[in-house]
């Protein structure tokens, strides 16, 4: 079992329309990596230098992250990337 | 400017003086003048009822009241309403039935509701939402607080 | 699961803060006097949208009375940056440019300049002799025309954002575009029985709070800077201070004072950057506050929105297939919450294909802010909408349809994550057996809807300090303003967790300065993740006073208990707490401990609710004769003040879907900024709420939190208009649902 990524639809154009990559990483940025080794193009959309870009933030498992790139993904995680809400 | 008018008014039992522009409203001398800043300014034309206060026993927005028209009057603010060792029945049924969320709209409702019981002491639901309907509270959805005045009007039969 | 041992968490004691709100003491923001302190009024801009070409303040500035002036050129000029606000990210050039315009105003209303003078009339009589000459451009007011080609665009520096980069390379007024696909969409709607697509638009609505927006601010001598205000987060108020004003955070402190409602609405700064600057160029206090029409027409609505929704469903009433298109109106700065709106329009239900377009577009309107639950109430309206058709297609009872369908453990969103454990099922079976669905509604012209909501509720940071007294209290201090209760909900908490009772806890919401980071009052999380952060601090003075009593006895940690507000120790030692706080300043250091949380986010709540309307065909009026509300509150802390947040928010719900709405004309002037024609509901246009408290624990909480304060606003139009639709045969599509535009429904019918 390895994490896997779940590609935001618009960024489906960098994975040849592949909606979920398979690839082992120990934490979110290592994930990242990994599916940038594959696609290129597809780090710069989702970080910004050593950071979730603005507005972004990510979820592993059902849960919302709360350590951004250091957040631990375990080997069967899933990882999406989502708009960060917040709330009234 | 127009010149200051000294006004003598009755409030909360004492007799008070105050100097005010004629372009003053109640509110506005109570609040920053005579520091009783619990009759809250919500909208300043009358819709929202958070300036409630009696003058002479009838609930008014003292927003809509020019300070010197209370010149003679007896006015009662939220600030006079509990007596010295407690607190009267209506703000007790309010902390009971949780009838106040951001509390910014009880003094209103407190006023008014005073009025009401004074009137009808035995009030109705429709009585009570009819009376209160000057008061605007947009925390609670009015639930509470109707409940509160009902409370309060049974407590004070028994006394 | 019921809380079968908690003593204090289920119960219903008398909030910490009620006798300061019942005598009129508790001290709101407008109500703070300091010495010296000078009186401030706005100049807003008559137009919704022009350019500035010059401003003269001389006038001004030499009226007799009159301290200080500042424009927009006060505040240092911002570059693109968007600051992390901990709730949202925000743009603080646009935020800038929000707080005082600089080359365009882009809705009436917009502050272009500030007076600070002796008394409030001085500083309003001046702000007329503020000479402000503008090219007066056209606006425009609506989503759809804003999003031609041909529209008058407001912001020369937003194009079209979307997770791929930008997607316009002109100025644009669409500044996001969002995307969520699951599945295959054709496919889903090949496979339905019944399709149904339907188009919705919604109004402007407000928050409503009765509180106006109010700040006063000291820029000292020595260059600190204290600001008293009323806010969802008095730490936000900081930071954005810090960023607009280009100072290091450390130079302003915030104190917050009792809030008088916000909904969402008091996050965002507005007065409280002019307020400082004022303060600065006169060298005294200012007190700044909002006139009621300043609140409707310059701070935070919630964005009119169109919205088409089409979803299918096969002969058993299963979902196949959902699709959405949401537009909302971000008002003059982009930042609407429509992502919100597309993350929450299917997700009451396990929807196996489905796909979601979002755009985000600038208007000549106020810029737009969070309203409780941010977006959800759109899109439900929506969805739920047409669920209703759809169960109407089928012959289908819509409580039947929603057990059928509805999301739980395990269901994979639009959006693709999977929810955790939730009670959206549960919410609809308290329904199903609610007195209210089971009694049979007689008479003309009189209807029952129902309909669902969901509401994220989120994490985020809290920081608390709890103090040890002798006497046995503890103080709790706390950085979450107190909106609705707070006070209660975590000292109930931290009482729990201690074993003693809740009027034992002494709980303040103190400044910046005098205790650690707070997230906002937001987002439904202050009894959660603040709750985290006392249960926290809670068993810290718990492991300290077991060390404690431990070297009182000179017996080993290992063989001291904490229960029950008791220490036990080895041969029947005891001490209640009482006896021990006792002690404490005899036997070592004083007890001081610190509770955080942060890193624990919610599993997302729903409510179901069910009313029961009259309408009479000669008006189009809509009487509300019966509402039940279910909701998923994980664990009920303070039962009454459960019931409070949702009684109240289904009745900004119920004002959203019956009356509310900004009223412009051509100019694109709001023509309702008062309360008379702005019509919340009062006392009279509402019955009783009943409440059923669902309780499906969140186990991300200690005692099983979820956020309630959102939820119960998202379900009510759906509700209304399904019962409106009962009632007269007529479907509502639009927004709100008011006498007028009802009539002329029932009219062409």
């Amino acid at each position: 079992m390895v994490p896997l990524v779940y590609i935001p639809p618009l960024l489906k154009s960098l994975t040849n329309g592949q909606e979920i990559v398979e690839v082992s990483g120990k934490n979110v940025r290592e994930v990242i990596q990994a599916v940038e080794a594959i696609y290129p193009g597809f780090a710069a959309r989702i970080c910004d230098g050593d950071d979730l870009r603005s507005g972004l933030a990510v979820t592993v498992g059902t849960k919302l992250a709360t350590n951004g790139l250091r957040e631990v993904v375990d080997t069967d995680s899933e990882v999406h990337f989502l708009p960060a809400i917040s709330g009234g | 400017m127009a010149k200051k008018r000294i006004v003598t008014t009755t409030i909360n039992g004492k007799e008070t003086q105050f100097l005010c522009q004629p372009r003053q409203t109640l509110l506005e001398i109570l609040r920053d003048d005579l520091a009783l800043t619990g009759s809250k300014e919500g909208c300043s034309n009358g819709n929202c009822g958070a300036c409630t206060v009696l003058c002479n026993g009838k609930a008014v927005n003292s927003c809509l009241i020019l300070a010197v028209e209370a010149e003679g009057a007896e006015i009662e603010t939220i600030e006079g309403v509990a007596p010295v060792d407690g607190l009267d029945s209506l703000q007790d049924a309010f902390l009971q039935q949780a009838a106040l969320q951001c509390g910014i709209c009880t003094p209103g409702f407190i006023m008014s509701a005073k009025a009401l019981l004074q009137e009808q002491p035995d009030p109705s639901e429709e009585d009570i939402r009819f009376n209160l309907a000057g008061n605007l509270c947009r925390c609670t959805g009015y639930d509470k607080i109707v409940r509160a005045v009902q409370d309060a009007a049974a407590a004070r039969q028994q006394v | 699961m019921a809380s079968t041992s908690y003593k204090v968490i289920g119960t219903r004691p008398i909030r910490h803060d009620g006798t300061d709100k019942v005598t009129g003491r508790a001290q709101f923001g407008a109500d703070i006097q300091l010495s010296g302190m000078l009186f401030g009024a706005i100049l807003r801009s008559p137009h919704a949208h022009a350019r500035i070409k010059s401003i003269d303040i001389s006038q001004a500035e030499s009226y007799p009375g009159v301290h200080a002036v500042v424009t927009g050129t006060d505040l240092p000029e911002q570059q693109q940056k968007v600051a992390h606000l901990g709730e949202g990210d925000v743009n603080l050039y646009h935020l800038s440019q929000n707080v005082l315009a600089r080359q365009k105003v882009l809705y009436k209303g917009h502050a272009v300049a500030a007076v600070a003078a002796d008394d409030i009339h001085i500083a309003q009589e001046a702000t007329q002799l503020i000479n402000v000459e503008y090219e007066v451009l056209p606006p425009v007011l609506d989503v759809l025309e804003a999003m031609q080609d041909e529209a008058p665009v407001l912001n020369d520096d937003v194009r079209t954002d979307s997770m791929a980069g930008e997607e316009s390379k002109d100025p644009t007024n669409v500044a996001k575009h969002y995307f969520y696909e699951k599945g295959n969409i054709e496919k889903g709607f090949e496979a339905a029985h019944v399709v149904i697509e339907r188009e919705y638009r919604t109004s402007t609505v407000h928050q409503g709070y009765i509180e106006p927006h109010n700040a006063t601010a000291l820029w000292n001598q020595d260059g600190q800077i204290t600001i008293w205000t009323s806010t969802q987060g008095s730490f936000m108020v900081r930071q954005q201070m810090a960023d607009l004003l280009k100072l290091p955070e450390s130079r302003i402190k915030v104190v917050p004072m009792e809030i008088g409602g916000g909904f969402g609405g008091k996050i965002s700064v507005y007065l409280q950057p002019v307020a400082a600057l004022l303060s600065k160029k006169s060298g005294r206090p200012v007190k700044l506050v909002m006139d009621r029409a300043s609140v409707f027409e310059a701070t935070g609505p919630t964005p009119g929105s169109y919205i088409r929704v089409k979803m299918g469903a096969d002969r058993e009433g299963k979902l196949t297939a959902a699709e959405a298109y949401v537009a909302f109106e971000a008002g003059g700065f982009p930042g609407s919450p429509v992502v919100c709106a597309c993350m929450c329009i299917f997700a009451c239900y396990d929807v196996p294909h489905g796909r979601i377009n979002g755009y985000d577009v600038c208007v000549n309107k106020p810029r737009s802010n969070a309203y409780r639950a941010p977006g959800s109430t759109h899109a439900a309206f929506a969805a739920e909408s047409v669920v209703d058709e759809i169960c109407e297609r089928l012959e289908m009872d819509p409580v039947e349809f929603r057990l059928k369908n509805a999301a739980q453990e395990g269901t994979r969103r639009v959006d693709g994550v999977q929810f955790a454990r939730i009670g959206m099922k549960e919410t609809v079976e308290a329904i199903r057996d609610s007195e209210h669905w089971k009694s049979s509604l007689e008479g003309k012209y009189r209807g029952r809807g129902i309909a669902s909501g969901f509401w994220f509720n989120v994490g985020l940071k809290s920081s608390v300090t709890a103090m040890l007294a002798a006497d046995g209290t503890v103080s709790l201090l706390e950085g979450s303003t107190d909106i609705g209760g707070t006070r209660a909900s975590l000292s109930m908490q931290l009482a729990e967790t201690l074993g003693i009772a809740a009027e034992d806890i002494k709980p303040a919401v103190v400044d910046t300065d005098s205790v650690g980071y707070n997230d906002v009052t937001g987002g439904s999380r202050v009894t959660f993740s603040t709750g985290i952060a006392v249960h926290n601090a809670g068993l810290e003075m718990r492991r300290q006073l077991i060390e404690r009593v431990a070297n009182i006895w000179e017996v080993k940690v290992e063989d001291v208990q904490y229960e029950d507000g008791k220490v036990r120790g080895p041969g029947g030692k005891e001490f209640t707490f009482r006896e021990l706080a006792a002690k404490i300043h005899a036997t070592g250091e004083p007890i001081t401990v610190k509770g955080t949380s942060g890193s624990e986010n919610q599993a997302g709540a729903f409510g179901t609710h069910c009313v029961d309307v009259e309408v009479d065909p000669e008006t189009g009026k809509v009487d509300v004769l019966r509402y039940t509300i279910a909701q998923d509150c994980g664990t009920a802390i303070h039962p009454a003040y459960v019931e409070g947040q949702m009684q109240g928010g289904a009745a900004q719900g119920i004002g959203w879907a019956l009356n509310e709405e900004y009223v412009y004309d051509e100019h694109g002037a709001m023509r309702n900024a008062t309360f008379l024609d702005y019509r919340i509901p009062t006392c009279c246009d509402l019955p009783m709420m009943d409440t059923i408290i669902v309780e499906v624990p969140d186990p991300q909480h200690p005692f099983g939190v979820r956020g309630v304060g959102e939820v119960p606003i998202a379900p009510p139009p759906a509700a209304l208009v399904a019962a409106i639709y009962q009632a007269v045969g007529v479907r509502m599509r639009e927004l709100p649902a008011s006498p007028p535009r009802l009539l002329h429904q029932i009219l062409q019918r």
